[in-house]
C-alpha cells in the first residue's frame, strides 16, 4: 500500500515536471534569442536598424527595413494568393462536395500540409521560377514567385480551419436562407460563410504566421537582393532569408545583427499569435 | 412518421432531404439560367478545388516523373564523396535524428499531456499557462528554433554542430504536435473507463497507464506520426544546429546532415540538379508513406 503511493507521489511529480517543458522552453527561447539580440540592436540604435534601407555588413551597415519590407509583401502576397482559394476550397469541401470525392479529397489536402517546405522550395525552383522568366523576363525569382510559392504553401492550413469552422455553423442557417427561397450557392455564401467569418480569420492569420515564418522554400525562389523592392518583379530579401543566407558566415557584430533580424522576427510572431489567440476566444464566445 | 424519425437522425437528414428535392439536370440548368450568381459561384468553387489538386498532383507528379529516371545506384554508396553525391549517410542520420528526438520528445509530450487531462484541477492557472505556452512553441518559426539551439547548444554549451543540438531543437519543436494530439486522444477516452477503474480500487496511476493510455494509442500514434513527418521534413532548424557534415554519424556529438538538409546543400551548390531531383523523390516518397501508415493506423483504430 505504501509503496503504490510513492510511485503515485513520484509520477505525479513526473508529470508536472512535464508540463512545465514547454513552458521552459519558450521562457528559454525568449531569454537566448532577445539576450543575444537586443543588445545587437541597441549597439546598432533601434532607429539605424529598424528603419535603414542599407545592409551592408562589410561597412558595417545593418538596415533591415528592405528586409522587413520584403516579408510583409511576400507574406501579403502569398495571402491574396493562397486566401481566396483556400477559402473557396473549403466550402467546397464543406458544402459541394460528394462524400466519396471528400474520402479523396481530405487525405490529399492533408498531404499537401505534410510536404516539407524545401521540396516546395525545390519544386519552385524549377517549376514556378522558369515560368516567371518566360512570362516577364528577368531572373524569374521575384515577388510574385515568393507569392504564388507561399500562397501554394498555406493552402492546407487554410482550408483545414476554414472548413471546420464552415462545418461548425448550425444546419438551421443553411435551411433559414434555403426556406426563403436562396438557391444552395446563396445559401451557402451569404448565410452560412458569414456565420463562420471569425473562424476563417483565424485561419488566415494562421496562415500569415506561417508565411511570414516559412525560410527554405522563399530563400530557393525569392531572389534574396537586400534593397528595397520598387515593383512586384523585382528580387526580394525576406527577414527569415537573410538570417539563413548569411549565418553560416558571420561573426562579430554582423552575427549579432543577424539575431536582432530574429528579434524583429520573433516580435511579429508574438503578435500574430496574440491576435489569433484573441480572435479564437472571441469566436468561442 | 418516417420523416419525423429520420430528420431526428442528423446523417440520414441530409440525404433524404436530397431525396426529396430531387432534380433533373434540365431542371438544374434552367434553375441555373435563372441565377446566374448562383452558377458562377459554384463554378468558382469548384474551380478551386480543382485548382487545389491540380497543384497537389501537378507537384508530385512532376518531381516523380523528373526524378526517378535519376535514382542511380551510386546515390546509396556508404561513402559520400563529390563524384557520387550519395545520399545514403544522409537517409542513416535522418533515421538517426528522428529516433533521438523521439525519444525526447514522446516521453515528455504523453506525460505532459496526461498531466493537463488527468492530474490538473479545471480551471487551474498551470494549465492555462502550458496551454499558451504550447501555442506558442506552435507558432515559432522553424529559423527561430534553429538559431536558439545555435545559441544555447552550439555556442553555449559548447558542443559545436552535433547530432544531440539538432535532436533537442527539433524535439522541443514537435513537442506540441504530440502533445495536442495526445490530450486529445485522452480527452475521447469515456469518463466510464476511469470510473470503472477506480471503482475495482485501481489508484491514479494504474487506471491511466492500464486503462486510458492504451484506449487513446491511435490517437497518440497518429500524433508521433505527424512528428515524424515534421522532422523528416526540417531544415532550417537543423543547418545551425546539426550541421552539414555528409557522413553517417557514429555518436551523438558527431555533426550530422539529414535528407532535408543533404536537399539543401545540393540545391544551393546549384552542381548537382539531378542528384537533388532524386533526392526530392526520397523526400516525396517517404512523406508519403508517413502518412498513408498514419492513415492506415488511424483507420484500423476507429473500426475497432
Amino acid at each position: 500500500m505504501k509503496k503504490s503511493h510513492v510511485s503515485e507521489g513520484v509520477m505525479h511529480a513526473v508529470f508536472l515536471v512535464s508540463a512545465c517543458v514547454s513552458i521552459l522552453a519558450v521562457a528559454l527561447i525568449c531569454i537566448f534569442i532577445f539576450a543575444n539580440g537586443v543588445p545587437a540592436i541597441m549597439k546598432i540604435s533601434p532607429i539605424k536598424f529598424l528603419t535603414g534601407t542599407n545592409w551592408k555588413p562589410l561597412e558595417d551597415q545593418f538596415g533591415i527595413f528592405p528586409m522587413i519590407v520584403g516579408s510583409i509583401y511576400v507574406t501579403a502576397g502569398g495571402v491574396l494568393v493562397g486566401v481566396p482559394i483556400g477559402i473557396l476550397c473549403a466550402v467546397f469541401m464543406a458544402k459541394f462536395c460528394p462524400h466519396r470525392l471528400y474520402k479523396i479529397l481530405k487525405p490529399a489536402i492533408e498531404l499537401l500540409a505534410g510536404i516539407p517546405s524545401i521540396v516546395y522550395g525545390f519544386f519552385g525552383l524549377v517549376v514556378i521560377v522558369p515560368t516567371m522568366r518566360s512570362l516577364f523576363g528577368g531572373s524569374g525569382k521575384n515577388i510574385i514567385t515568393a507569392s504564388v510559392m507561399l500562397g501554394i504553401m498555406i493552402l492546407p492550413t487554410i482550408i483545414g480551419v476554414a472548413e471546420s469552422s464552415i462545418r461548425a455553423v448550425p444546419d438551421s442557417y443553411y435551411e433559414g436562407a434555403l426556406g426563403l427561397g436562396a438557391t444552395h450557392e446563396r445559401a451557402v455564401f451569404f448565410a452560412v460563410l458569414p456565420a463562420a467569418k471569425s473562424g476563417i480569420l483565424a485561419g488566415v492569420i494562421l496562415g500569415i504566421g506561417r508565411v511570414i515564418g516559412e525560410t527554405m522554400a522563399v530563400v530557393m525562389v525569392a531572389g534574396n537582393q537586400a534593397t528595397m523592392p520598387h515593383s512586384p518583379l523585382e528580387g526580394v530579401r525576406t527577414l527569415t532569408s537573410n538570417i539563413v543566407l548569411e549565418m553560416g558566415y558571420a561573426s562579430g557584430l554582423h552575427k549579432e545583427a543577424l539575431i536582432g533580424t530574429a528579434v524583429v522576427l520573433f516580435v511579429f510572431i508574438l503578435i500574430i499569435n496574440l491576435s489569433f489567440s484573441a480572435i479564437k476566444g472571441k469566436g468561442r464566445d | 412518421m418516417e420523416a419525423v424519425q429520420n430528420i431526428e437522425n442528423k446523417k440520414i437528414n441530409a440525404n433524404e432531404i436530397q431525396g426529396i428535392n430531387k432534380q433533373t439536370f434540365a431542371q438544374k440548368l434552367s434553375g441555373y439560367k435563372r441565377q446566374p450568381l448562383s452558377l458562377f459561384l459554384l463554378i468558382l468553387v469548384c474551380l478551386s478545388a480543382l485548382l487545389t489538386v491540380g497543384v497537389l498532383l501537378f507537384l508530385i507528379g512532376y518531381i516523380l516523373v523528373n526524378g526517378i529516371p535519376n535514382i542511380k545506384p551510386e546515390l546509396f554508396e556508404w561513402e559520400y564523396n563529390t563524384d557520387n553525391v550519395s545520399m545514403l549517410p544522409s537517409m542513416i542520420n535522418t533515421l538517426y535524428m528522428t529516433g533521438l528526438t523521439l525519444l525526447m520528445a514522446v516521453p515528455v509530450g504523453i506525460f505532459s499531456a496526461i498531466y493537463m487531462v488527468e492530474y490538473a484541477k479545471r480551471g487551474s492557472k498551470l494549465v492555462k499557462v502550458v496551454r499558451t505556452t504550447t501555442e506558442t512553441l506552435q507558432g515559432i518559426p522553424s529559423i527561430v528554433y534553429g538559431l536558439f539551439g545555435y545559441l544555447m547548444f552550439v555556442i553555449g554549451c559548447h558542443w559545436g554542430y552535433t547530432l544531440m543540438a539538432g535532436a533537442i531543437t527539433l524535439a522541443i519543436m514537435v513537442l506540441p504536435v504530440i502533445m495536442r494530439t495526445t490530450e486529445e486522444a485522452l480527452l475521447s477516452v469515456p469518463d466510464s473507463y476511469r470510473e470503472g477503474s477506480f471503482g475495482l480500487g485501481a489508484g491514479r496511476l494504474r487506471t491511466v497507464f492500464v486503462i486510458v493510455l492504451p484506449s487513446a494509442m491511435p490517437g497518440i500514434f497518429s500524433g508521433i506520426i505527424l512528428a515524424i513527418g515534421r522532422i523528416v521534413g526540417e531544415t532550417a532548424a537543423l543547418i545551425f544546429t546539426a550541421g552539414t557534415v555528409a557522413t553517417a554519424a557514429t555518436g551523438v556529438m558527431d555533426s550530422t546532415r539529414t535528407l532535408a538538409v543533404h536537399m539543401y546543400c545540393l540545391l544551393s551548390e546549384g552542381l548537382y540538379m539531378k542528384q537533388a531531383y532524386a533526392t526530392a523523390v526520397v523526400l516525396l516518397v517517404m512523406v508519403l508513406v508517413i502518412n498513408a501508415v498514419s492513415g492506415m493506423i488511424a483507420k484500423k483504430f476507429t473500426k475497432k
